[in-house]
């Protein structure tokens, strides 16, 4: 269990260098990094004073060590647009998103796994064939529209949720910004929850019908019955824990992919997290954020997934014999 | 007074557009202590007995007709609820498969602990200590270590001991076995049925056993039902039905056995079965293409020289060479095959059989040793052309009729696919006459080349894999289990098949196969395997009548009696001839 933590940890660190080494690339050459931080006025000799100062005449490695070493503190420079370190950006900005996606995981799986369960259990059922549909319409449908469609009943004809923004918002702690526990806060959430999660509960809900309807068919699970144990154990304790592992990777990646990836709900509903950032940061070439933005999202699908290699090894007693 | 009584029982599926009755006018009796076997082949209907008694009949089947009682109280009438109650607490199921009966992700301590805990009001301490016994009496050594264990962590048989704990969980009057030793080797099936009949002396339970093998019948029931289709065609005592079979279905059934105590040049077919192949046209070989061709330089010595042959696989990888660590599949394995025999290797799952077979046609690359075909090395042998040429004068069928086909092409491409491969036709009119006489020539008929694998059963897409092989006109067959799958009838027409051919092409065959029976039949010369060695090479007669290795003679002791059975032969013959 260790070793394989250990190895699974190696090539997540390795994974993390090559992305760091993009990151770079992108920061250091892409456009040159002087000309985007000083005015168009600047003397040459002034330019080449501050290249010396951020050490861009260094040979490369030791450019990239140092860039390395400076992203291992959380330093990734100053933005371009804002004159400020990017850091700060980024940690005013991530609350919002991971409470945003969390919130929508949370209501993907809530809502996902029970149907899905149902679908599986009662097949022929009608509210299964139209769990069914309903899911094809949330596949089917681009994100923004989703959240326009939303937007347009429940904010503008109904009134009830605003279209924007994250509400009020309590400091908790030295940087955390939370909207959990305030009224209007709760409220900003819901829509651009949903909006976000109804993939991913879509995703779930079918992923777990399939598993189900293989694993029902089992011998294990045949046998199960005949021992006369209840629908209670045979379907939660030996079906649904059978169809986990696959339910877990995918679950895994969505996750990871929901947090990097909420720049549209984020665009739509105006919410300001560092999808928004991102976005904002393409349209003014501020590279520094990008590179960060980069890193940052390597770093969560690496720790995801690492996450999800770990849990495979709680989860099935099979794997962790056969590398013993 | 009979435990389980079944009456008149008649289990249909409706279907669409038809009623399928799976089984019509059943009566069956089981009674305290005692063991009733079912036996019959695929689709005749005796596991559906079995699901109906239980109450877990696949949808959309019902009990149409017919009553069942147990302990003369109806059982077939109860609801869904009352029915679970008795699953498990009064009637056990034991199933085939035991590496697929336990669910992977759970204890065995926890899937015992919640069945016994599901019917009997104990405490988790009672009913633990209640599982170490159960586990103690069925033969699991050391049980309040192994309980904490994982399915995975036991072998096969000792799974289905562990599944047979679970069935007696909460000591239920009657336990349905169906075909609880199927997925078994002998060494470990003569286990399994030694315990099951001692259980049933000690704990007076009352058995079902389901089961195609005749063996496994003789071995350990009191009673036995033959079905057929659906109906009862034989029931009586063990010894009276085996040993005088009445009807005629029975009679070519059990002539149908392979006999391992005597050589037969031909098995018995099951006439009774109306045969399924049309009546297809032989093609005489000798001016055929296939025959042709075959004009190989004799070889200097046998055809296939084996040596020191082994085959380690990586269980553990390192970058040192010293801390990795091997698996010996195959062990400096030596024997040779002559030109036209048929050569038999023999031994349980595990010992390495199959692995020699995919070295040999280069499915896997020996780790040392050296294969000799026809003078010609192939582990060294390097050219592609070179390669071609070897791969196409050996050609294998495989054990799963299901499995080694591809299921989206249609049986003429599936036949026609080496013939293209190795340019052997000129054109494609040539091919699909070929293709077409093979269909002919295996018993299928030209028909069959338009449709898909799924359309036909186990035995006939045998037939297409041996169609398949012979494609490329091939001097060496390698046939891994051929027969495994097929119910014995089938099993029967397929080796005649198999002989045949080899008659009339002058093939030469290594033989895999685990069941002693069928290898005395087919085989001039045998190898006996063991944990990836051979043991033992003799001709055949003298393997059988004086093995010389322990194993050997450990494996012929093992093989189910047949004295009830040789009985009934020779009731046969002094029939005919009278």
């Amino acid at each position: 269990m260790i070793g394989f933590a250990i190895r699974r940890l190696v090539q997540a660190v390795i994974v993390m260098l090559v992305v760091a080494l993009l990151a770079f690339t992108l920061f250091r050459f892409v456009g040159d990094p002087v000309n985007q931080m000083v005015g168009i006025e600047t003397s040459l000799e002034e330019r080449e004073a501050l290249r010396e100062r951020l050490g861009l005449n260094d040979p490369i490695p030791v450019q990239f060590a140092r860039f390395i070493q400076n992203a291992a503190q959380f330093d990734f420079g100053t933005s371009y647009q804002f004159r400020q370190p990017v850091s700060d950006l980024f940690l005013k900005r991530i609350p919002a998103t991971l409470e945003l996606s969390f919130m929508s995981a949370l209501f993907a799986l809530v809502v996902g796994i029970p149907m899905g369960i149902y679908a599986g259990l009662n097949r022929e059922s009608w509210v299964s064939k139209l769990f069914l549909s309903v899911s094809l319409v949330g596949i089917s449908l681009p994100t923004f529209f989703i959240g326009i469609l939303l937007i347009f009943l429940f904010s503008v004809t109904l009134q009830w949720l605003p279209s924007f923004g994250r509400g009020e918002v309590v400091q908790v702690g030295s940087w955390w910004t939370t909207g959990l526990l305030t009224v209007s806060g709760l409220k900003a959430l819901v829509l651009p929850s949903i909006t976000l999660g109804l993939y991913q509960m879509t995703l779930i809900m079918r992923l777990i019908r399939a598993e189900m309807l293989e694993v029902i068919r089992t011998d294990y699970i045949k046998f199960a019955r005949a021992r006369g144990l209840p629908d209670r154990l045979v379907h939660f304790r030996h079906a649904l824990k059978n169809t986990l592992v696959p339910v877990i990777t995918i679950t895994g990646l969505q996750l990871g992919s929901i947090i990097a990836f909420a720049t549209i709900t984020e665009t739509v509903f105006q919410w300001p997290g560092m999808g928004l950032m991102f976005l904002q940061a393409v349209q003014n070439v501020d590279i520094p954020i990008m590179s960060a933005y980069l890193l940052l999202t390597a770093f969560l699908f690496v720790s995801i997934n690492f996450i999800v290699d770990i849990l495979y090894y709680l989860i099935d007693p099979r794997l962790r014999v056969e590398r013993a | 007074m009979s435990v389980l009584d079944i009456r008149d029982l008649k289990v249909e599926f409706p279907g669409r557009k038809s009623t399928f009755v799976a089984v019509q006018g059943v009566n069956l009796e089981v009674e305290a202590g005692k063991i009733l076997g079912v036996v019959g082949e695929s689709g005749a209907g005796k596991s559906t007995v079995g699901n109906a008694v239980i109450g877990l009949l696949q949808e959309p089947g019902r009990i149409a007709e017919g009553e069942v009682h147990l302990h003369g109280e109806r059982i077939d009438q109860l609801s869904e609820k009352e029915k679970r109650h008795l699953r498990g607490r009064r009637v056990g199921m034991i199933f085939q498969d035991p590496l697929t009966s336990l669910d992977p992700l759970q204890t065995i301590e926890s899937q015992l602990t919640e069945t016994i805990r599901t019917h009997l009001p104990l405490s988790g301490s009672d009913a633990t200590k209640r599982a170490i016994e159960l586990l103690d009496a069925v033969g699991i050594p050391d049980p309040a270590e192994r309980i904490k264990q994982y399915p995975h962590q036991f072998s096969g048989g000792m799974r289905q001991r562990v599944v047979i704990a679970l069935a007696l969980c909460a000591e239920p009057e009657v336990v349905i076995a169906d075909e609880p030793t199927t997925a078994l080797d002998v060494s470990i099936q003569a286990q399994i049925l030694e315990l099951m009949k001692k259980l049933c002396v000690e704990r007076n339970v009352s058995m079902l056993v389901i089961t195609h093998d005749m063996g496994v019948i003789a071995d350990i029931t009191d009673h036995v039902a033959v079905m057929y289709r659906g109906k009862l065609v034989e029931y009586g005592e063990t010894d009276q039905v085996l040993g005088r079979p009445e009807h005629p279905y029975t009679q070519s059934l059990i002539s149908a056995v392979p006999r391992p105590d005597i050589r037969v040049n031909r098995f018995p077919v099951v006439n009774y079965i109306e045969a399924a192949e049309t009546p297809t046209k032989h093609i005489d070989i000798s001016t055929h293409w296939l025959g042709k061709a075959r004009d190989y330089a004799k070889p200097d010595g046998a055809l296939v020289k084996i040596r020191d042959l082994s085959m380690r696989f990586e269980t553990k990888g390192s970058v040192f060479p010293s801390r990795r660590k091997y698996f010996h599949a195959v062990k400096k394995v030596s024997f040779d095959i002559h030109e036209g025999e048929t050569f038999g290797v023999v031994g349980e799952s595990g010992s390495g059989k199959s692995t020699i077979a995919r070295i040999i046609t280069g499915l896997y690359h020996p780790s040392g040793g050296s294969i000799d075909f026809a003078g010609t090395e192939l582990t060294s042998l390097m050219d592609h052309r070179q390669v071609l040429a070897m791969r196409r004068q050996m050609q294998m069928i495989f054990q799963d009729p299901y499995s080694s086909l591809n299921s989206r092409m249609r049986v003429r491409s599936i036949i026609a696919e080496p013939i293209k491969f190795h340019k052997l036709a000129t054109s494609n009119s040539e091919v699909r006459q070929i293709v077409d006489d093979l269909l002919d020539h295996v018993g299928l008929g030209v028909a069959a080349g338009e449709k898909f694998p799924h359309e036909f059963s186990g035995g006939q897409r045998q037939r297409i894999s041996i169609a398949r092989a012979l494609a490329t006109r091939p001097r060496f067959l390698i046939c891994d289990e051929p027969t495994s799958a097929l119910d014995v009838s089938i099993q029967a027409q397929i080796l005649n098949l198999l002989k045949d051919l080899q008659e009339e092409l002058g093939l030469t065959m290594l033989f895999i196969s685990h069941d002693l029976a069928v290898i005395r039949q087919m085989c001039n010369r045998i190898g006996v395997m063991k944990n990836g060695e051979l043991c033992e090479v003799a001709d055949c007669d003298a393997l059988f009548e004086n093995p010389q290795h322990d194993y050997t003679k450990q494996l012929l002791e093992l093989m189910p009696s047949m004295e009830l059975l040789s009985r009934a032969n020779l009731q046969e013959e002094a029939g005919t001839s009278a």
